[in-house]
């Protein structure tokens, strides 16, 4: 039996197909490896390319020695700065769906080294083998080697405001009210410090690119990517090709978790070298190149509360400061979260970033929401505990009817049966006050619980559906799967408006030559996407309807739309099955060969304006601690969503499982070290960069929490792919202060800081 | 490079195969590059994650850690050959019936990992599953349902 989270059905319907637990469409071609990759794609006299990376933070380079990895058999060509094509010099065409303020980093620009492990060449060979082998070959001699800039924690005081700096980021607004008056008059405080390590997304897809070059010149590009379509404008701009010379497909991603939102350096890289050469390239980054590029900010922060003995916050500080590139001013959303979350009189707000010699970071699963949850989850549980209140309690007491920044109402808000289900799932009301109360054996037992919030987005996105003479259903959009169930949930919405069996619907994406999608991420996908898929379907409908009534005889002749439905492939009016017609029956007799719908929506500004959109969260979590070894297990974790319609409970679940074992990952395991001297991340492998294993993952608990909500989009969705991860880290780090009294402040939470 | 080339033969899926390539040609590459069987992934290839996991003589094994040449005479079983025709190998309908995947890029690892495990007789508990499925990395995190489709496919077999 497969165990299903308990799910509210009749609310989630638009048909027999939404709402219910189906398969991946996709699964079959996953499981029997037909499922093709960007890597993975082929054609004979396909070139290999090899990245050259920079083993130095901050140089120039003075030269290159090629000669003999030009002499080894099977290589083609050697890349760098000195001998690259022409490739855009304006920094303004190199700029992304995702690019920060500032200068996005090009590759074989010129003679600089901005960061350790920059590309600075690019071998390309017959097979991989040669060129791996005659990149080691490739000798490079650096002038003014410098000592990098790599120290977060001693310049937080030259952090700088980014300003309006990237798409979704919404600056903090000035201070409200008196939050230091108020912190000093408090009945109970806290001021504490937490760190954040910078974190790579490591998708088990490496990042590959392989193109083809076409007859005519032009390039069909197989590429890991969250927008095909952003892809396809990017490397038009940067090569100088038109548009439609440049074709992006994305059938399949091995994952990506943000790392595919900007388009990355080896892709340039490929596309350049099979341009040059007219030949196709293919070009993969290998593990170690992973932790070359993007990755979640290092991020210190600073939280002081001040509670009424009831718990009512009074004053609520929240300051970051992260680290960024040189050359770009990356920022995300991390403390806004506290304010929105915990209505309070007083407060103030600031985020900070302070350049360094790194790559910039990338937005990665849950960007900021992440990072600013962990702290503010943390001070509330230590909140809790200087008050002798029960945490959950203290939730309860703050509870935001309205958010707390704009003092909208929210579109819904479910938080309170999130809070309710999931303590309930968890037997909380059993918990203990004291720290250290409970021990099983040779280990501590301890119990924690943190809340999370994220945003519900719809941007605007375009679908195509085509109804063809034989029943069946084609609809599109240029979007991508990266493991989330578009596939399967798109093909659900299609079939369930249609009126049709997911057999006769099939769903195509992940391909420029398709309507225009916005990038994979934020959560927002199916939201928009999948209202776009029903416009398209409901301009189908429409379409159909006007045909039936003009038919000779038509049983529809005097009827309205409203009247009539669409069912099992068929036309009908209720009551009156002998009026129905199948759909192929009313093509065929109007003489028309495929119907076609093509639309573009965009989200309802005016619906949604005054309203707060957002997803909630509750987290419960047990641990484990071992007194002697100071190794540390979460036992078990109960989550609860109230994320508006769900789909399909199935691949729903799927997703939060994945963003708890993330949540887990950033608690006890993940982080990318960086040598300080070097500015290079060392850890730049599997084997020691952790991230949790089979072993690692005990049981986890996923409930859905009904909500429902007209106002943020049509089908009512607000979306999985981050909420699952927030909010796990603090449950856990509070968990593990209710085992041990030790209160840790930084993640991960590894056993040295607990001996 | 084309000297130092040798030839061999491996019954890939029970198919014999004849290859000249490289003696530093790993199995994983031979799979992808040269057989043209893509299903075998390569997720770090330094034997860190197991998505290159293939069976060799019945036996499951890190695909990049081998190299190909020393598998001359010998039995390669690849996700590619698992299904009977249309018929799926109940750990690939487990594997669909349980949700245990996501992107699916570590799924035919996870797969001929199991495979092998089942035959080493270790997959008779939840625990046990767990531990000897460590060396497969899902960075999805479909871990838990990866665990159900196991348990479901061990009793089919
Ligand atoms: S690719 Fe072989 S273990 Fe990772
Ligand atoms: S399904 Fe994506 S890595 Fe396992």
């Amino acid at each position: 039996m497969i165990s299903l989270p308990h799910f509210p059905e009749h609310l989630q319907k638009l048909g027999p197909h939404t709402g219910k637990p189906l398969d991946r469409v996709d699964g079959l071609a996953k499981v029997t490896g037909k499922a093709l990759y960007a890597a993975e794609h082929h054609r004979p006299g396909l070139l290999y390319g090899v990245v050259v990376s920079s083993s130095v933070a901050r140089a120039r380079i003075r030269s290159f020695d090629t000669a003999d990895a030009l002499a080894e058999a099977g290589v083609v060509q050697v890349f760098t700065h000195q001998n690259r094509p022409k490739l855009a010099s304006r920094s303004k065409k190199w700029r992304d769906q995702d690019t920060p303020k500032g200068s996005p980093f090009r590759p074989l620009e010129d003679d600089r080294v901005l960061f350790s492990g920059q590309p600075l060449a690019l071998v390309v060979a017959t097979s991989f083998e040669a060129a791996r082998h005659a990149a080691a070959l490739v000798r490079i001699e650096f002038d003014e080697i410098e000592q990098p800039e790599t120290r977060l924690l001693e310049r937080l005081g030259q952090g700088k405001a980014p300003g309006r700096a990237k798409g979704g980021f919404t600056p903090p607004p000035g201070p409200h009210g008196h939050p230091q008056q108020a912190l000093k008059s408090a009945f109970a405080r806290v001021n504490a410090d937490y760190l954040v390590s910078a974190e790579h997304h490591n998708p088990m897809e490496p990042h590959a690119a392989t193109v083809f070059y076409e007859e005519d010149g032009s390039l069909t590009v197989y590429s890991k990517t969250q927008g095909p379509v952003g892809e396809q404008a990017f490397l038009s701009a940067v090569l100088g090709l038109k548009k439609d010379r440049v074709r992006v497909l994305a059938p399949f991603v091995g994952g990506a978790f943000g790392s595919g939102l900007r388009p990355q350096y080896h892709l340039v890289l490929a596309a350049m070298a099979a341009l040059e050469l007219k030949r196709s390239v293919r070009v993969v980054l290998s593990r170690q190149q992973m932790f070359t590029f993007g990755h979640r900010p290092y991020t210190w922060q600073h939280v002081a509360l001040g509670a009424e003995r009831d718990g009512k916050l009074v004053s609520l500080v929240h300051e970051a400061v992260a680290e960024t590139s040189k050359f770009e001013s990356y920022v995300e959303n991390v403390v806004t979260w506290s304010a929105r979350l915990y209505p309070c009189p007083n407060y103030s707000l600031n985020h900070r970033v302070v350049p360094l010699d790194v790559y910039t970071p990338l937005d990665m699963r849950a960007p900021g929401a992440v990072t600013g949850l962990f702290a503010i989850e943390s001070a509330m549980d230590e909140l809790a505990h200087e008050l002798g209140m029960d945490p959950l309690q203290l939730r309860l007491v703050n509870y935001g009817e309205k958010d707390g920044l704009t003092g909208h109402p929210y579109s819904s808000k479910e938080l309170r049966a999130c809070y309710q289900q999931a303590a309930g799932r968890f037997g909380w009301e059993q918990r203990w006050s004291e720290p250290r109360g409970r021990r099983e054996g040779s280990k501590l037992v301890g119990w924690g619980m943190a809340t999370g919030v994220w945003d519900a987005m719809q941007v605007p996105a375009s679908a195509r559906a085509r109804l063809h003479l034989d029943g069946r259903l084609e609809v599109a959009s240029a979007t991508t799967d990266i493991g989330t169930g578009t596939y399967t949930v798109m093909t659900q919405i299609a079939a369930d408006v249609m009126g049709l069996s997911l057999e006769s619907v099939e769903f195509k994406l992940g391909d420029t030559s398709l309507p225009e999608a916005p990038l994979q991420g934020g959560s927002f996908t199916v939201a928009s996407v999948g209202s776009a898929i029903k416009a398209a379907c409901d301009g189908l409908r429409d379409q159909l309807f006007k045909l039936a009534q003009k038919m000779p005889n038509s049983p529809f002749y005097a009827r309205s739309q409203a009247e009539v439905e669409f069912r099992d492939g068929r036309l009908g009016l209720p009551g009156h099955p002998e009026a129905a017609l199948s759909y192929a029956q009313i093509l065929r007799q109007q003489g028309v060969s495929v119907l076609e719908e093509e639309v573009k929506v965009l989200p309802n500004l005016l619906k949604q304006r005054g309203y707060s959109l957002a997803t909630h969260s509750a987290v419960f979590a047990e641990v484990q601690v071992d007194e002697e070894l100071g190794t540390i297990e979460v036992t078990r974790m109960v989550t609860a969503v109230a994320a508006g319609r769900i789909l399909n409970p199935k691949t729903s679940r799927n997703q939060l499982l994945g963003g708890m074992v993330w949540g887990i990952s950033s608690a006890l395991h993940e982080k990318s070290e960086l040598d300080l001297e070097l500015g290079r991340f060392i850890n730049h492998n599997l084997a020691e960069y952790h991230i949790p294993v089979q072993a690692d993952i005990r049981h986890l608990e996923v409930v859905f929490v009904e909500e429902q909500d007209e106002i943020v989009n049509p089908l009512g969705i607000k979306g999985l792919g981050e909420i699952g991860v927030i909010g796990v880290a603090a449950a856990i780090a509070n968990a593990v202060f209710h085992a041990t009294g030790r209160r840790v402040r930084h993640l991960p939470i590894r056993l040295d800081d607990l001996l | 490079m084309d000297d130092a080339s040798s030839s061999f033969e491996i019954t890939i899926n029970g198919t014999k195969r004849h290859f000249n390539v490289e003696p530093w040609v790993t199995l994983l590459d031979l799979l992808r590059e040269r057989a043209g069987l893509t299903g075998t992934k390569k997720g770090c290839d330094h034997g860190q994650c197991g998505a290159c996991t293939v069976l060799v003589d019945g036996q499951r094994v890190n695909s990049c850690l081998m190299l190909a040449v020393m598998q001359d005479g010998k039995e390669v079983t690849t996700i590619e050959g698992l299904a009977a025709g249309n018929e799926l190998h109940p750990l690939q309908r487990g594997f669909i019936q349980h949700d245990a995947f996501q992107c699916g890029y570590c799924t035919p690892g996870q797969i001929c990992s199991a495979l092998g495990l089942i035959r080493e007789g270790k997959a008779d508990s939840v625990d046990s599953i767990r531990e000897f499925m460590s060396g497969n990395l899902c960075r999805c995190g479909a871990y838990s349902n990866i665990v159900a489709a196991i348990e479901q496919a061990r009793g089919q077999l």
